[in-house]
């Protein structure tokens, strides 16, 4: 077998996985942002001296990192210009036109990346249907490539007005650019996303073009260092679709990795989805500053198009930079174990979306910090052991929580410590219900359906309340939930999403010119996954992006087909019909049909982990010592059981309230739910309705 | 289990996640652009006595706090005692619902064992109302599609088979209007699911305790923001274009302790045209403007309105009597803040920004064949654009961004994949923004032109033409806007026009108006819009005194 390694940079940690004949082998070692591969060679060498190899026996290292997001995030990216048709210099500032937050008056918007005196245009103009309607003249190039040699651009972005159906033009102006300055970076919109829509897709080939010159950088030299430390292995990145590509392809569109963390997750929690044979799996990650939470369907972590990168204001949805590349879809909210909690001026509690971060943290980690958070709330309820936190890495001082707390919130609302500590507990859990609840409603899935798999520190100790309030009666923490993104990794097929414009009037279906698209999308993304895994057997899957004619949203549409005959396009319409009542509910007769976009994503099989067959409840743990968790449900203190996860063999049970703790973090079960340990190591916490 | 004041609050948060959840479901089902688009839409909870106690943030405001007054008139018309579970009502009287007929208000009953404890309300603009369809042309309301008056649409779970059909026989888009109806009544079940679940929960019978405490918590909060502004009464008059004569706009705030008055007392009289204002409408965007000033951080609700009165008087062109034309009521209804703000500034120092460009610039666009009897289809189109907002106390307006409304504009991609037309230009309209130490923001400029084969006729309804957006504490105006053909021919602001193929219309959006005096602008600022292309040189010259 071969041996593989995961490693995800994330914001504080970097988490490594390694995947050998023995088994996994996981660490956590801080980020160290200036220099990431620091952290990253600490934690190879780390998890191969526990596993006993040499790193000269690591074959392939799968990597992913938020370097690209953070860059965004923190503005420091490359110095960009972005040349695009004249009349659409303002597009990326003009945005939606609409504000995020309605009732206030001074709401500042997002500052473009690229500011407008480095957005240039030239005179040019593609129709929606590809035809030119005014030719891109030979003087007018020369003048754009003078201003941008004048300007000193390390990178430029293309995007023109509807290049995804005809790049011509965009083509016209990276090889005059790139002829006269050979170093320059250049990302084209037709390349890098060639979708409708333009504000998406500006929004896409600039971030690629702004974070490119770094990460090319930081790509071409962890490689390099990768072989000098003596590990002979081939580098592999993850990309925000939840699948793998090689370091060139990340290189050429860096936009693609930016959600590739939480991606992992998805993949993480869909492999375990398998294996349990849960068809409908909500995944639930809570860190430190946000929870996020994604749908899996039959194994399948939901996908989308677009999504939105770097709010600025509090995580709320519009601002942001909407980009469009692949990614799995999820929602992301402002609650973790560092959220700050306050009285409002109604004198209500709320509860982030600022956050303590790790650094200086919670009141309760004697580090600094002193805002009352969600961990000095875990920790005053009961959640939390102030000896065995991190592993006993972090001892946490409860009554630096509960000062906190009651200057900040029982004082004002004149409430003893612990109801106030259940108070914000139940905030927390209530805003990640009702995000989870909302996000299941605008895919018209019944959230009752789902099973819960939660990772990430913060989860497991949420995780039951939550699906109380939410009425999920199954939950699974499988293990190795601190690290669950550098574990997905090891999952990851290879794959690569195809995406393009192409509009289509299903009244005027032109079978031979979307066959013809078809072939090139196909084409283009084999290309991508050979350059990964050379030959190897793929699974090919097409989405075509569909609404009835006036709407302004497509959904995806599943076709089981990649090529188009008559009678396909026949089924295509039902298949849309199917698709649209399962999320709305109804159908609308004697309306046409249009499609905007398509997408053809090819991936390699991916090995389908066992079924494993469920584990009843056995016999009753070893119960290690009792303490008191104030119950959610019953607002009262009760004695409950503690048990360390490491103690439980296959079949043992508990019911709650207990706590099952190991190092990275602890699983509070409820009343109402019992947890029992499953043959792989993952806990099954089901509500007692269900008989076993 | 005694309930406590955190699971008052617990639950007061799930109530907004509920009718959150009734809004999102509205606006991805909704087949008028203006829902989806602008969320165009409301949607609410409220208790037995009509009083509204949650409402989604979605929507706008026009539609927000019109249809908290309207579940009043259902309990008053439809009766108490005829109340029964399993019954829906429906209106589109611009009186009592959102103040036109393209939005239909829907109610339902709730019930817990076989009491009414509640109602829940929706909104939504419709595709087509039939008459004359969306604008201002009509000279009664009759003219302008058909009224539904408050009436039962289903009784005990039956539904009424006649309102159906006629509804089905007065409209163009039989199917999406009708489907329309029905999503709003299943939005209204799926709010009274969440909420029957709610209660269970709680093991509440009835919402008296919870809403007593979300009504008095907000009321309390907005009366406390009230204390804080100096007594007295304070006036402001605008005058702005209207559609056959200027309108002038007039209202006295009155401050006395925790409440406030607003009254429109002065203000024009009615229009000709669909541009009057239903009072209820009114009121609905006087209090987003108040609320926005004063309370920004209370919920909306029964308890955040009541402490503001909002009037004009019966007859004015914002409290238009039946049967006046009302089908366009927004653009003036949009103006209203700005109006409002002028006096608040009087009471509420370093808060109120300058006048913006505020009302939309809708364009309705209707691409013809310019050969009649060829097979090229017509097409309608409608997009929604923006000016500059006024800039604030301590920061510049936002650019081609809308203020009061809500609306995001659309894709010039995707639109003209639908529609014959080319969009040659939809960029910043340089220099527009008032000058001042904070800068208005920017208006936008846009050139249409029809494709090879067509012509277009467009329906104008543009306003800050003749009256620009002022400045406020020496800020000065920002620039009126525009109407013309690209080469100079001028257009008018109003009325259907017509644009001959090879002909480009241009629409040069109004700025923001200025705040503060310009020469005392941060110099960074004034050497960053130079550079940025946002003034000319010759601006930062003449209005900011700026030599570099």
């Amino acid at each position: 077998m071969r041996v593989r390694l995961g490693v995800d940079i994330g914001g504080t940690f970097t988490d490594v996985a390694l995947d050998t004949s023995a088994g996994l082998v996981t660490t956590k070692v801080l980020t160290d942002i200036t220099a990431p591969e620091s952290a990253i060679f600490e934690g190879i060498k780390k998890v191969c001296k526990t596993a006993g190899i040499e790193l000269d026996e690591i074959d392939q290292i799968i990597h992913g990192t938020t370097l690209v997001t953070n860059s965004v995030i923190e503005r420091r990216g490359a110095k960009t210009a972005f040349v695009t048709t004249e009349g659409f210099r303002d597009v990326i500032e003009m945005r939606s036109e609409n504000r995020f937050e309605q009732y206030d008056l001074n709401l500042t918007l997002p500052v473009p990346l690229v500011p407008r005196k480095d957005r240039l245009t030239v005179h040019e103009r593609v129709a929606a249907s590809g035809d030119i309607l005014l030719e891109l003249d030979d003087g007018d190039v020369e003048r754009l490539v003078e201003l941008v040699a004048k300007g000193a651009y390390e990178s430029v972005a293309i995007g023109f007005m509807h290049a995804y159906v005809n790049p011509a033009h965009e083509r016209k102006i990276a090889k005059a650019l790139s002829e006269a300055m050979p170093d320059i970076f250049i990302s084209l919109s037709s390349v890098v996303s060639p979708q409708m829509r333009e504000l998406p897709r500006f929004n896409s080939v600039i971030v690629n073009a702004y974070v490119q010159p770094q990460i090319a950088a930081y790509l071409k030299r962890l490689v390099s260092e990768i072989k000098d430390i003596g590990i002979n292995s081939q580098v592999f990145m993850m990309h925000s679709g939840g699948g793998i590509i090689s370091v060139e392809t990340a290189i050429e569109q860096p936009v693609r990795l930016l959600e590739s963390g939480p991606a992992a997750g998805a993949i993480y929690a869909a492999g375990y989805a398998g294996t349990h044979g849960i068809e409908k799996a909500l995944s639930f990650d809570m860190g430190g500053t946000t929870a996020k939470i994604c749908m899996i369907n039959q194994g399948a972590p939901k996908s989308a198009n677009t999504f939105e990168i770097a709010r600025s204001y509090r995580f709320k949805k519009g601002s942001g930079i909407t980009v469009s590349t692949p990614v799995v879809e999820m929602v992301e909210i402002g609650a973790g174990g560092g959220s700050i909690a306050s009285v409002d001026k109604l004198g209500r509690i709320q509860v982030g979306p600022i956050s303590a971060g790790s650094e200086p943290g919670p009141a309760c980690y004697q580090n600094g910090g002193n805002s009352a958070t969600v961990t000095d709330a875990n920790l005053i309820v009961g959640r939390l052991d102030p000896d065995k936190f991190a592993g006993g890495e972090i001892p946490l001082d409860p009554q630096l929580a509960s000062a906190a707390i009651d200057r900040d919130i029982s004082r004002l609302l004149n409430l003893p410590i612990m109801d106030t500590a259940f108070g914000i507990t139940e905030m927390v859990d209530e805003n990640m219900a009702n995000a989870a609840r909302v996000h299941t409603v605008e895919h018209g899935e019944d959230i009752e359906q789902f099973t819960m798999i939660a990772f990430g520190g913060g989860a497991p100790l949420h995780a039951s309340r939550l699906c109380d309030k939410i009425g999920i009666k199954r939950i699974l923490i499988p293990p190795g939930a601190g690290v669950g993104s550098a574990i997905g990794f090891l999952r990851a097929p290879f794959s690569y999403e195809a995406t393009r414009g192409f509009y289509q009037a299903l009244e005027t279906f032109d079978i031979n010119a979307v066959n013809t698209m078809l072939e090139d999308l196909e084409e283009e993304a084999k290309s991508f996954v050979t350059m990964g895994v050379g030959t190897a057997d793929t699974e090919k899957q097409l989405r075509v992006f569909m609404r009835y004619v006036g709407q302004g949203w497509e959904i995806p549409v599943l076709p089981d087909v990649m090529r188009f005959a008559e009678a396909d396009v026949v089924n295509l319409c039902k298949c849309f019909e199917e698709t649209y009542r399962a999320v709305f509910g109804r159908t609308i007769d004697d309306l046409d049909m249009e499609i905007t976009n398509w997408s053809v994503t090819i991936a390699t099989a991916v090995s389908t982990s066992n079924m494993i067959p469920k584990s009843e409840s056995q016999q009753i743990a070893t119960i290690e010592s009792d303490c008191t968790l104030f119950d959610a449900r019953t607002r009262q203190a009760l004695k409950t059981s503690k048990v360390r996860r490491a103690d439980m063999i296959t079949g043992d049970f508990v019911v709650g309230p207990a706590i099952i703790t190991e190092d990275d973090t602890s699983t509070v079960v409820s009343t109402q739910y019992r947890a029992i340990m499953q043959s792989n190591g993952s806990l099954l916490i089901e509500h007692q309705e269900l008989k076993s | 289990m005694t309930l406590s004041s955190i699971d008052y609050q617990i639950m007061w948060r799930r109530l907004i996640a509920v009718v959150e959840e009734q809004a999102t479901t509205l606006v991805r089902t909704a087949f008028s652009t203006s829902v989806r688009e602008a969320g165009d839409l409301s949607a609410g909870l409220f208790d037995s006595k009509a009083r509204m106690i949650a409402q989604a943030v979605t929507g706008t405001p026009g539609h927000v706090n019109a249809m908290a007054e309207s579940v009043g008139h259902f309990v008053n018309e439809i009766g108490k005692k005829n109340i029964f579970e399993g019954d829906v009502y429906i209106t589109n009287d611009p009186w009592k619902g959102t103040g036109h007929l393209h939005d239909i208000t829907m109610v339902t009953p709730v019930f817990r064992s076989r009491e009414h404890i509640g109602f829940f309300a929706c909104t939504a603009h419709v595709v087509d109302i039939g008459g004359r369809g969306f604008g201002p042309d009509a000279s009664e309301v009759y003219e302008e599609g058909l009224l539904i008056p408050i009436t039962k649409f289903a009784e005990r779970g039956i539904i009424n088979e006649l309102l159906l059909k006629m509804v089905r026989a007065n409209v163009r888009t039989p199917d999406q209007t009708v489907g329309d109806i029905f999503s709003l009544v299943a939005c209204n079940d799926a709010g009274n699911s969440r909420l029957q679940t709610m209660m269970t929960e709680f093991r509440l019978n009835d919402i008296e305790g919870l809403s007593d405490f979300i009504v008095e918590a907000s009321r309390e909060a907005t009366h406390t923001a009230i204390l804080e502004l100096d007594d007295g009464r304070f006036e402001n008059s605008m005058q702005v274009d209207g559609y056959e004569a200027p309108v002038h706009m007039q209202v006295a705030i009155k401050i006395e302790g925790p409440n406030l008055a607003a009254d429109f007392t002065g203000t024009s009289g009615m229009s000709a045209f669909g541009v009057n204002v239903p009072e209820v409408y009114t009121r609905a965007y006087a209090c987003y403007a108040l609320k926005c000033a004063i309370a920004p951080d209370v919920p909306n609700n029964f308890g955040s309105l009541y402490p503001f009165e909002v009037s004009a008087p019966a007859g004015s062109i914002l409290a238009a009597r039946r049967p006046a034309p009302v089908s366009v009521r927004h653009v003036l209804g949009h103006l209203i803040p700005d109006v409002i703000f002028g006096a608040l500034d009087l009471a509420l120092p370093n808060t109120i920004p300058a006048e913006g460009a505020s009302a939309l610039w809708n364009v309705q666009i209707s691409a013809r064949p310019c050969v009649p009897d060829c097979n090229l289809p017509s097409r309608e189109l409608l997009l929604f654009n923006s000016g500059g907002t006024g800039a604030r106390p301590t920061s510049d307006g936002l650019s081609a961004t809308a203020f009061p409304s809500g609306v995001s504009t659309m894709s010039i991609e995707a639109t003209e994949n639908v529609g014959p037309i080319i969009v040659w230009r939809k960029d910043l309209r340089e220099g527009s923004g008032g000058a001042g130490s904070q800068r208005g923001g920017l208006g936008q400029t846009i050139e249409i032109e029809p494709l090879e084969g067509y012509d277009f006729y467009f329906n104008a309804m543009f306003d800050r033409v003749e009256n620009p957006a002022r400045g406020r504490k020496g800020g000065k105006p920002g620039w009126a806007g525009r109407v013309e053909l690209a080469d100079g021919t001028m257009l008018r602001s109003k009325g259907r026009q017509f644009v001959r193929n090879g002909s480009r219309l241009k629409l040069s959006l109004p700025g923001g108006g200025g705040y503060g005096i310009a020469n005392k602008r941060d110099k960074k600022n004034i050497e960053a819009d130079i550079l940025g292309g946002f003034i000319t040189k010759q601006q930062a010259r003449d209005d900011y005194g700026f030599e570099g």
